[in-house]
């Protein structure tokens, strides 16, 4: 897999989501996500079995 | 009791409503006093962001009314207390630390919690600073200025909850409530040498606060007693229907059991994680409460590092989605310590929240079963005690490292399950306070409280104002 680079990532995704960075923001948005993928990692990367379900419940009937 | 400003700084709320009832002093010379003592203190603390003089004081008259004419009052009658500016006042506009909330109209009604302190005789005399949205650990606000700790005022009051620990702490009123999502509520309060509790998650409503990340947002109080968490946490239960996670467990009023002590509390000091990266004093604090409880035996929480990164994950995520609609058109209008954050966590993908959601399920499952072992366990709060106002690094485990995040190192992997957790305040003569955490099984309030106050009893807490 090629090295993954933060600035395409947040350039992208912000279009996806049609988030405009300004450009006194945008280095500030890269660095803060580069930030997050180590954290991500270590979630990641613990393995979980598939019948371990999202902590947040739905109470259908409020 | 009289209405010395002064004197009146230092006495809790317990004291205050009882001597209210008694009739040894006004409703309204407490009301007064708590206002000069604002006026005299706050221009150095900027813990106040609102200070509702007329309301209090109209408050404070129908009080006095009450006890003259032998009406029953609450039994919070004319304490005065404060909250941190993201809960709902009726007719102020529920600011959340941001200049783009003032555009809001103001609210209609009083957050739960609010109306039910007031119900028990309590009378509002103020909001408080905090970081914007709650995003942040030091309330160094670029709106509303920073708030200072009252022991140095060089040295931040922690947040989110900032101004309610620095108001707390600086006698300006002896409760105030605040809210916590990774530490909010226990970071100030350890910095700033006060009781705080986050209640478990769900225990205490919140309807009518802002939210910041729904998955992990508590409230909860902060004061100079145990008596004063105790009772002002068991006016605030109870269930709601207007907040979703609020719990359906009955109320389990705490203040009674306080003098029950701590026979039969199987008390551990959390070792590994909650062990490591505390300043010397801070670890001899954990100790020294360890030992006052005959804490003899450790425990491990497993895996509480990546508990703290699901959390940090999760709520950038969260975060950013409630706020995505400014944060495309209005980016410049946020402060310039959450915007570049906010606007990250709404690019993460969707795939890492639901792994660390699930994580969170598996989480709590071992740390449940922990419980099943002992009652309570015994953490610090933060690393350090309070730092300089901008101090950007600072030193852990021998690693320089962001001073901001990190001074939720011991409190995220905790609310990222919903525990139940009370900062304690400890100080060494001469030396900034900080913060240790008791730490219980969910709904278990009545335990963390019996052993704070067991603590307080030895004088082992100190949370004399300054």
């Amino acid at each position: 897999m090629q090295p993954w680079d933060p600035e395409t990532y947040v350039d992208q995704m912000a279009q996806l989501l049609q988030l405009p960075l300004h450009p006194d923001h945008r280095a500030g948005v890269i660095e803060n996500f580069a930030r997050f993928l180590p954290i991500a990692q270590q979630v990641l990367e613990f393995p979980l079995p598939p019948t371990v379900e999202p902590a947040p419940t739905f109470d259908p009937q409020p | 009791m009289t209405g010395d400003p002064h004197l009146l700084g230092r006495a809790d709320a317990v004291s205050i409503a009882r001597a209210v009832r008694q009739g040894s002093v006004s409703a309204q010379a407490v009301v007064a006093a708590c206002l000069e003592r604002i006026r005299q203190r706050d221009p150095q603390l900027n813990a106040f962001t609102a200070v509702l003089e007329e309301l209090a004081l109209q408050a404070a008259e129908q009080v006095d009314r009450q006890v003259a004419q032998g009406i029953p009052v609450g039994p919070l009658a004319g304490v005065p207390f404060a909250v941190k500016n993201l809960f709902d006042v009726a007719g102020l506009t529920t600011l959340a630390g941001s200049v783009i909330n003032r555009e809001n109209p103001p609210a209609t009604q009083d957050a739960t919690v609010v109306a039910r302190l007031k119900q028990a005789g309590a009378i509002l005399v103020g909001t408080l600073n905090m970081d914007e949205y709650a995003y942040g650990f030091v309330t160094e606000n670029s709106h509303y200025g920073p708030t200072h700790n009252p022991h140095d005022l060089n040295r931040s009051a922690g947040g989110s909850s900032g101004g309610s620990a620095a108001a707390v702490a600086g006698g300006l009123v002896p409760l105030a409530l605040g809210s916590d999502t990774n530490g909010s509520i226990r970071v100030p309060a350890s910095l700033c040498g006060v009781y705080g509790l986050k209640p478990t998650y769900g225990r205490l409503s919140r309807a009518g606060v802002a939210l910041f990340a729904a998955s992990f947002d508590h409230v909860g109080p902060l004061a100079r007693s145990v008596a004063d968490i105790a009772l002002s946490f068991d006016v605030m239960q109870g269930p709601d229907p207007q907040d979703p996670v609020c719990t359906r467990h009955p109320g389990d009023p705490t203040f009674g059991q306080l003098g029950q002590g701590i026979e039969g509390l199987r008390i551990a000091v959390a070792d590994d994680y909650f062990a490591r990266g505390a300043e010397p004093p801070i670890l001899a604090g954990v100790e020294k409460v360890a030992q006052a409880l005959g804490a003899r035996q450790t425990v491990r929480i497993p895996e509480a590092q990546r508990a703290r990164a699901a959390a940090y994950l999760i709520t950038a995520a969260e975060g950013a989605n409630l706020h995505l609609p400014n944060l495309r058109t209005r980016p410049h209008d946020f402060d310039p310590a959450t915007r570049d954050r906010f606007l990250a966590g709404a690019l993460l993908p969707a795939s890492w929240i639901l792994q660390a959601q699930r994580f969170r399920r598996w989480y709590r499952q071992q740390v449940q079963t922990i419980f099943q072992e002992i009652d309570l366990f015994i953490a610090p709060t933060t690393p350090c005690s309070a730092p300089l106002l901008g101090q950007e690094k600072m030193v852990i485990d021998g690693v320089e490292v962001l001073t901001r995040p990190n001074l939720g190192l011991y409190t995220q992997p905790l609310s990222f399950i919903g525990l139940p957790v009370l900062s304690l305040p400890l100080r060494e003569s001469g030396s900034l306070p900080f913060g240790v955490q008791l730490v219980a099984a969910p709904y278990q309030e009545a335990k963390l409280l019996r052993a704070a106050a067991y603590l307080e009893q030895l004088g082992i807490p100190n949370a004399q104002p300054v």
